[in-house]
């Protein structure tokens, strides 16, 4: 284990805690407005402070964590689950028009910004956190299709693919034996860092409004509340943004830390 | 004084000791090789030479290039030296041109950073030089890049950039490995003859035992990091001291005993195989374009017989390699096994499959590196209609494993446990346990060191005599192939140019390509004749 | 290098024709009759129809999508439905305000992330590289609309250096027009050029494994002088692609970042069109920003093969 895996841990950990209990306990109820005790800067009753309602943020951090990492962690099976099956499947057939179409499919979703989408959607739809996963894992299944592709071409002109061939198994076996196994670690790393996009893109929709819906609490939507109380109470801004610096960071770190734990290479190195 | 001399060079890397009182030097216009098998660091001493090692290197002893000791030298005045009186040519020649200069920029650029000479004056000193290693500059002017050119080729700008400012001394570290064997006899020549008109010391490192004998002054043999003996040419060959140096030889020059040829019916039929690939348009609107790998391919491989195919890169091997084992479709001709056609569209024929097994080249890459030596050596059970019980399956994998040389324990360990001729023999393994008609060996020893080629090549001779093996055994080095097979076809260009008993091609070949080959192959010298 | 050239233009008319199709199907299956909703629940059926047959709404759609991209290949996005003014004017005064904040943001994050990338990995592994990776894993993480609040907080409302939001406009003259688009910019670009450091480190660092790079050394080239002369075009490669992408992601990143400093940019534009349900509005602000990325891709294309001679051959 390395310092960043271990640091990335911890402060994932953190933001994924925080989520869970939210279910069971927060320390005030996240909507109950208290007016005489609003604006209150962070304290022993309220150790995050209050905002303009009077209401407990770091009640509402909790709870906010929970529609993040819910809306990042759907969008990355979204991506994974799409994904991962044309990025193999790109690859197997590679050259042919199946790989072509695959392949300029995901330019072209590349060409709409996950943000672009966004705005598509909700202007057909209208805003709220379903749409919003589904604008972020749209954007995510070219981006796990180019990376499947692209590790397991290499692959596939290994000689224990030809010798899996010569063993008599077809593509989609060998896509499941052979190949996906040794893509994994670059998935699993590509996840975190989606993870960590998602957390993001999902905090920047709610800011501008397309995001998860009143009453639901997010860290986007806490931000926008913030923006025009930011030069009397900056910690309105301050709190959610830390909160969310630092569930990325975290996953970045353990991204990082995977990568180089997962790698057999730095392993062997290391033992 | 010798041009240059390492005395008692000792190297360590991150304190893993690598090289323990190296000692060796060279004349002007002398050719010292150094030689040894793979993990003798016989690279390292070359890259100690330049100033070039890894970073985590400490050294002792010294090296001195003309009186000067370079492992006390300044990295500023190495920098002067390197280019200017010390060159270097590598042995991946693919890759050690950078792919978006031109190769006239390239060779100017050593003669531009060792002097003040304009950049016009340098273009066409770099033309002269490219001229003088025979890339005269009506076919490859300065303006080309390195992909333009094939793999002799670019050995070539290589080496002229190594001896565009007439170094005191080259340093060529397996400057023919990655080559075909035509080819490797022009290079060499080039270099025996660059040293020799521009007085230089050539120290050349290879592992190819025949190429050291042919061309070396000196020999210098190296094991695990130490120069287990050295001395002149002929009195090195005729008069070894260190067994492991008479091993060397020995495996260089192996000779298996293969069981004698059955008589029996024909196995595997190719006839008038063709395989065109396209290729890109060269014109906007132009056509595709046609590469015929295979041109009306004829042969037949009898039961029991053991066939050779050799040819250089590109000559079809590997295309025919995979159109008989049913991978690929072919465009016409027919290639049966027992009668019944090997390529039957996506689904593939088991009954067909279960006839034939492969081992590849590289014993790192045919292994599925996350499943363990049980699970890969039973991948071809995938085949039959009936997979083994349990226990059969047991029976099988352990019988399998003792018949390879290993032990039935290693079942339960994962691939990179294993040294490169221990993984060859898992190969073999995968290949056996279904009880194969035949097997094709895809230059399956060309990866290995002399010693564990031997030792592969005696395995083979004894599973021919035990299981009464048939196979295609495809190779670039006709030594292997002169002893591991009974009848061998030549290629060239997509055609069987030459067929034959291999002995006889071997000793009268026919056709001038045949002749061309064997005469370019470096042999080892008779040393019972040399003695005498 | 011609047919490397055409294939890629090629493949751009498809990528746009597409793209087109799939916005204008997207923007008709929504669901809500725009002329229903300007008019309001009150409306009389036959007033509605008017107005329908006035926006254009009752022509089949297939004319409908025809007329659309052939406007646009001339410059005319229509009429608005709210405003009644044509799109094409609506959108180039905005484009002069997103455009000039993309470009600005672009220029600051390659400016900084090229240098920083080159630093981290020439000196890999020491005090340098360290703080040059640890401040790109920090910008990586803040969000940018965080960020451009902070730097609000900052320079406008405790400095006043700048204004806290709003536009300068162009007839102040350039000096105005990029102070007051200055810590939009910097807000933009900073976490951008942690990504592009980063990329330029790792691809550097690739680049120093290769065969090439230690010839380069024996011929007598210095370290850097290794690096300078032919680790980085080679390294360029690979970045030259994510200074594309990210091409995209400012102009998209853009539409936030002006609700956070009031500017009067593509984005303001396209959300006051949703609420108010000016499809042909949206449509023709996406159906811009795609036009953006795609054409910067094949920019980016061509000037991969003016790094790299392989594929001027090869295609």
């Amino acid at each position: 284990m390395n310092r960043n895996l271990i640091i990335g841990l911890i402060l994932s950990a953190i933001a994924i805690l925080a989520a869970l209990m939210s279910f069971i306990w927060t320390p005030f109820d996240h909507v109950a407005m208290n007016i005489p005790a609003k604006l209150q800067t962070p304290n022993l009753t309220h150790w995050f402070g209050t905002d303009h309602f009077g209401r407990d943020i770091f009640s509402m951090i909790m709870v906010g964590a929970r529609t993040s990492i819910a809306v990042a962690f759907v969008a990355v099976g979204i991506g994974m689950g799409l994904g991962i099956p044309l990025g193999l499947w790109a690859a197997a057939r590679k050259g042919s028009y199946i790989d072509e179409l695959i392949m300029r499919a995901n330019d072209l979703i590349f060409a709409f910004p996950s943000l672009v989408i966004a705005i598509l959607i909700t202007a057909i739809f209208g805003a709220g956190a379903v749409n919003a996963i589904i604008a972020i894992g749209i954007f995510n299944i070219p981006v796990f299709a180019r990376v499947v592709r692209g590790a397991a071409m290499p692959i596939w002109e290994r000689e224990f693919i030809l010798a899996a061939r010569v063993a008599g198994k077809n593509a989609a076996r060998i896509s499941v034996e052979h190949i996906l196994p040794n893509v994994l670690n670059l998935l699993i790393v590509q996840a975190t860092i989606q993870f960590s996009l998602g957390i993001l893109a999902e905090a920047a929709l709610s800011y501008v409004g397309l995001g998860a819906q009143p009453p639901t609490p997010s860290w986007g939507r806490m931000l926008a509340d913030a923006q025009t109380l930011v030069s009397i109470a900056p910690h309105l801004a301050l709190i959610p943004g830390f909160a969310i610096i630092i569930t990325v960071m975290g996953l970045n770190l353990m991204g990082d830390g995977l990568r180089d734990y997962l790698n057999p290479r730095t392993r062997v190195a290391r033992t | 004084m010798s041009l240059l001399d390492i005395t008692n060079l000792s190297l360590s890397i991150n304190g893993t000791p690598i090289l323990r009182d190296v000692s060796l030097s060279v004349n002007t216009g002398e050719i010292v090789a150094v030689t040894g098998e793979s993990g003798s660091g016989k690279s390292l001493t070359a890259l100690a030479t330049m100033g070039l090692l890894p970073k985590g290197s400490q050294t002792t002893g010294t090296i001195t290039l003309e009186g000067q000791n370079l492992l006390t030298t300044s990295e500023a005045d190495l920098c002067n030296i390197r280019g200017n009186k010390i060159g270097m040519v590598f042995q991946e020649p693919m890759t050690a041109l950078n792919p978006v200069q031109t190769i006239g920029a390239q060779v100017a650029e050593t003669i531009l950073i060792h002097g003040s000479m304009r950049k016009s004056d340098a273009m066409a000193r770099a033309a002269d030089v490219l001229t003088r290693v025979g890339l005269p500059q009506e076919q490859f002017p300065l303006s080309r890049y390195p992909h333009e050119l094939s793999g002799g080729q670019r050995q070539r700008v290589v080496i002229a950039m190594a001896i565009a400012l007439r170094p005191k001394l080259l340093i060529a570290d397996e400057p023919t490995t990655a080559l075909d064997v035509t080819t490797q006899a022009q290079i060499l020549d080039l270099l025996k003859d660059l040293a020799h008109d521009f007085d230089m010391g050539l120290l050349m490192i290879t592992h190819d035992l025949a190429v050291v004998s042919d061309m070396a002054d000196k020999i210098v043999v190296m094991r695990l990091g130490e120069v287990l003996e050295q001395g002149k040419t002929r009195t090195l060959l005729t008069n070894m001291q260190h067994d492991y140096t008479k091993m060397l030889f020995a495996a260089s020059g192996h000779q298996v005993n293969l069981p004698d040829l059955p008589a029996s019916d024909v196995l595997l039929r190719v006839k008038n195989v063709v395989r065109d690939y396209t290729t890109p348009r060269k014109a906007v609107f132009g056509s595709k374009g046609v590469f015929r790998a295979l041109n009306k391919v004829s042969f037949d491989i009898k039961r029991g017989e053991r066939l050779g195919l050799v040819g250089e890169s590109g000559c079809g091997k590997s295309t025919l390699t995979r159109a008989i084992l049913g991978l690929e479709d072919v465009q016409d001709g027919d290639i049966t096994l027992d009668g019944a056609p090997v390529f039957t569209g996506r689904k593939p024929n088991l009954a067909v499959r279960r006839k034939m097994q492969v081992v590849f080249q590289d014993p790192f890459g045919s292994f599925n590196p996350r499943h363990k030596v049980a699970r890969l050596i039973t991948e071809p059970f995938h085949l039959l209609e009936t997979p083994p019980s349990h226990e059969e399956r047991q029976r099988l994998i352990n019988q399998t494993l003792t018949a390879v040389g290993l032990d039935p324990s290693d079942a339960n360990k994962y691939i990179h446990q294993f040294s490169g001729g221990q993984r060859q023999r898992i190969a073999i393994a995968r290949a056996l346990i279904i009880q194969p008609d035949l097997i094709v060996f895809d230059e399956a020893v060309s990866a290995l060191d002399v010693s564990v080629r031997a030792q592969i090549l005696d395995l083979l001779a004894d599973l021919s005599a035990k299981y009464n093996l048939t196979y295609l055994f495809i190779s670039h080095d006709l030594s292997v192939v002169r002893t591991i097979t009974d009848r061998v076809l030549v290629m060239q260009r997509g055609e069987i140019v030459e067929q034959g008993e291999t002995e006889q091609v071997f000793t009268a070949p026919n056709h001038p390509y045949t002749q061309e080959l064997i005469a370019a192959a470096p042999v080892l010298p008779d040393l019972q004749h040399m003695k005498g | 290098m011609i047919r490397y050239t055409l294939k890629r233009f090629l493949s751009l008319c498809i990528s746009l024709a597409v793209a087109s199709l799939l916005i204008f199907f997207v923007i008709e299956i929504a669901p809500g009759d725009p002329a229903s909703f300007m008019l309001g629940i009150n409306a009389q059926p036959d007033t509605v129809a008017a107005l329908r047959a006035e926006l254009g709404l009752d022509i089949p759609k297939l004319e409908r999508y025809l007329a659309w991209t052939q406007g646009m290949l001339t410059g005319d996005f229509g009429m608005s439905y709210t405003y009644r003014t044509p799109v094409s004017q609506m959108v180039a005064d905005r484009l002069w305000v997103s455009l000039p904040l993309a470009l600005f943001a672009l220029a600051l994050s390659t400016l900084i992330a090229l240098p920083a990338g080159i630093y981290a990995a020439a000196r890999r592994g020491q005090t340098g590289d360290v703080a040059v990776m640890s401040a790109t894993q920090l910008g990586v993480a803040i969000p940018n609309f965080w960020f451009a609040m902070m730097l609000v907080l900052i320079f406008a409302i405790k400095l006043r250096w700048f204004a806290g939001g709003g536009f300068a406009g162009w007839d102040k003259g350039l000096g105005a027009v990029m102070w007051s688009l200055t810590l939009p910019a910097i807000s933009l670009a900073l976490p951008q050029a942690a990504i592009l450091a980063r990329v330029m480190r790792s691809a550097l660092l690739d680049v120093m494994n290769e065969d090439f790079m230690r010839t380069a050394r024996a011929k007598g080239l210095t370290t850097t002088q290794t690096l300078w002369k032919h680790g980085l075009r080679n390294a360029l490669i690979p970045v030259l692609t994510i200074i594309g992408l990210q091409f995209s992601f400012l102009l998209a990143g853009g539409i936030i970042i002006e609700q956070v400093f009031y500017l009067p940019g593509l984005g303001r534009l396209v959300f006051q069109a949703i609420s108010a349900r000016d499809l042909i509005v949206v449509e023709s602000v996406v159906m811009l920003l795609v036009f953006a990325v795609i054409v910067v891709n094949f920019a980016v294309d061509l000037a991969y093969a003016a790094v790299d001679p392989r594929l001027r051959a090869r295609t």
